[in-house]
């Protein structure tokens, strides 16, 4: 098996991207990405496209994405999985390139979620937990699931709103210095808690919005990185989990199985422990689709020990210059959550992150070790995708 | 009656949006509006009426239960796993036909929330609370909490009961505190 470089990305502005249609702004990642690696779309020999739908008319989107992006006779497929269908995007166009199949590979993120009405996106991802028995019968919504395993997190370790407001706060702060997010502006913690409640306890800043948005990563073979580029970002390994697709079958509300499996399996690939993971990484993506998310992920990625990630949230360990950065591109919360788009777009800012090209410097870490993590997580848990990112070859 | 008025109310949106969109082509000769920012969409002439068909034949006898009254789930006699909601396969030891039993009624709130931003399908309900429980045999139950809300929290005891669900008049259950 073959090491896999990442040799270009792109990224659109996220938001409520009115002005363009979903294979106009694919394009806009597309192009960004062709340019950055210097290359031309008859170089790349495969794509993939991370895209959830339903919300959006087109029913067979890697096709038409494809064809607006001059990526026609190339080998592609729509790929889901759920929140992380971007990563499986990732993960597809990485397994070409790591295999040997082909030498240069692309994976594209797009999502347009404002082609329907707000309230018929409220009921749409309200169907993707279990349909039959959550939703028919229960009308659980997105929001609702996550404030399941936060009830469960307050009742056992003692979280309060306020320090799920932490998190929030984080979010916009850094989103705020993002040009690319879909919320740039600051909240206080009044602000936070005065929030209206869209499922207790999460509150309207608590959840990640409803976003269009579309990122691109080229993938490409040490041989063929090494011609175009002399500062590739390798993949190191990346770890793939499922779980229950009915929350009540899980034992535990306070974690999500599937990530803390899927991370498992990328720290053993690299050769990380879990206790010393944060020692390891100069900044992470965690998915922080509602900011109960964001905590759980510290536990399950063994950035804090079991109940303790909320003291990370409280003494702001993950902001530049803490613990351990997190989600300083604004994460889902206040960068914007466009489905199919952002395994992809926490790729695009990782790699960027690594080389020294965040967007604005109040967003850059410092890079210590050269190595950076995407936690990436899709329905309530039903997926967990977790790969690690680095600026040394791996040994393979 | 009241699920009439609801359909009715429905199909008076549908019918309003419909007449805008009408009006629209009429005036412009296309179905083209501008949103907030002043960006032009095509609004959709095509619509789509979903409502899936989803096969119960299998645990058609769960639904029986619930006519009597009761909540019931499959085991598997090879292994012992209790599957609720209710398969009749059992993955592991690759036999069909389980056995069918009733659950519990006794249990313990793990978790809940109260569902204030619904869905449109969702709508015409006050808001919900919708709970997961412990049952004494250790089968977790997903359904709405009703009954005496003041003592909601973590931990307290709660009922399965079979009841009907207003408007819609069909029946199913919930968790209920004394």
């Amino acid at each position: 098996m073959r090491n896999v470089a990442i040799i270009g990305t792109g990224h659109s502005k996220f938001g409520a991207r009115t002005d363009v249609n979903l294979q106009e702004l694919a394009w806009e990642a597309v192009k960004q990405a062709l340019e950055e690696a210097n290359i031309d779309q008859k170089e790349i020999q495969y794509f993939s496209v991370g895209n959830a739908g339903m919300w959006s008319s087109e029913n067979l989107p890697a096709i038409v994405v494809g064809e607006y992006c001059g990526l026609t006779t190339k080998g592609t497929m729509r790929v889901e999985a759920a929140c992380a269908s971007g990563s499986a995007a990732l993960r597809e166009a990485y397994l070409a390139v790591k295999s040997g199949e082909v030498d240069v590979a692309m994976a594209i993120g797009v999502e347009q979620m404002h082609q329907s009405p707000n309230p018929n996106v409220v009921e749409m991802i309200g169907r993707a937990g279990s349909y039959f028995w959550e939703f028919e019968n229960f009308g659980l919504t997105f929001p609702g699931y996550y404030a399941l395993y936060a009830t469960a997190y307050m009742a056992k370790y003692g979280l309060k709103e306020e320090d799920l407001g932490k998190i929030a706060i984080k979010a916009h702060h850094y989103g705020s210095l993002n040009p690319y997010a879909h919320f740039q502006k600051e909240i206080s913690m009044e602000e936070y808690m005065k929030s209206k409640p869209v499922a207790w306890p999460l509150k309207i800043y608590d959840s990640s919005p409803i976003t269009d948005g579309a990122a691109a990563i080229i993938l490409a073979s040490e041989d063929f990185a090494r011609k175009v580029t002399d500062s590739p970002v390798w993949i190191v390994s990346q770890g793939v989990s499922s779980g229950f697709a009915n929350l009540s079958r899980k034992s535990d509300f306070t974690t999500i199985e599937a990530a803390r499996e899927a991370a498992d399996m990328a720290y053993k690939k690299a050769g990380i422990n879990r206790e010393d993971s944060w020692k390891v990484f100069d900044v992470a993506e965690v998915h922080d689709c509602f900011t109960i998310a964001e905590i759980i992920a510290y536990e399950d990625l063994g950035f804090a020990r079991r109940g303790e990630g909320v003291n990370l949230a409280r003494e702001n360990q993950t902001y530049i210059g803490g613990r351990i950065p997190v989600n300083v591109d604004g994460g889902l919360k206040a960068k914007g959550h466009p489905i199919g788009a952002t395994g992809v777009s926490m790729a695009v800012s990782l790699a960027r992150q690594l080389l020294y090209r965040a967007p604005n410097k109040g967003m850059q870490v410092e890079v210590k070790n050269g190595m950076a993590l995407a936690h990436n997580v899709g329905g309530t848990g039903h997926y967990g995708y977790v790969t690690i990112f680095s600026t040394r070859r791996p040994s393979q | 009656m009241a699920m009439m008025s609801i359909r009715d109310n429905l199909q008076k949106q549908i019918n309003d949006s419909i007449k805008q969109l009408d009006f629209l082509v009429k005036q412009t000769k296309m179905p083209i509006i501008q949103d907030k920012s002043g960006n032009p969409l095509w609004v959709d002439v095509r619509e789509l009426d979903l409502r899936y068909q989803i096969p119960v034949k299998k645990v058609q006898k769960f639904f029986n239960g619930l006519k009597d009254g009761k909540i019931l789930a499959t085991k598997c006699q090879k292994c012992g796993t209790v599957y609720f909601p209710p398969q009749d396969d059992c993955p592991y030891c690759k036999t069909s036909g389980l056995e069918w039993i009733e659950l519990p009624k006794e249990g313990k709130l793990i978790t809940y929330t109260k569902i204030s931003v619904k869905p449109p399908s969702f709508s015409h309900y006050q808001d919900y609370i919708v709970g997961i429980a412990k049952l004494s045999n250790g089968v977790n139950v997903t359904a709405w909490v009703i009954g005496n809300l003041e003592k909601l929290t973590v931990g307290v005891d709660v009922k399965l009961e079979v009841k009907e669900r207003e408007p819609e008049g069909y029946i199913t259950y919930y968790l209920e505190l004394e």
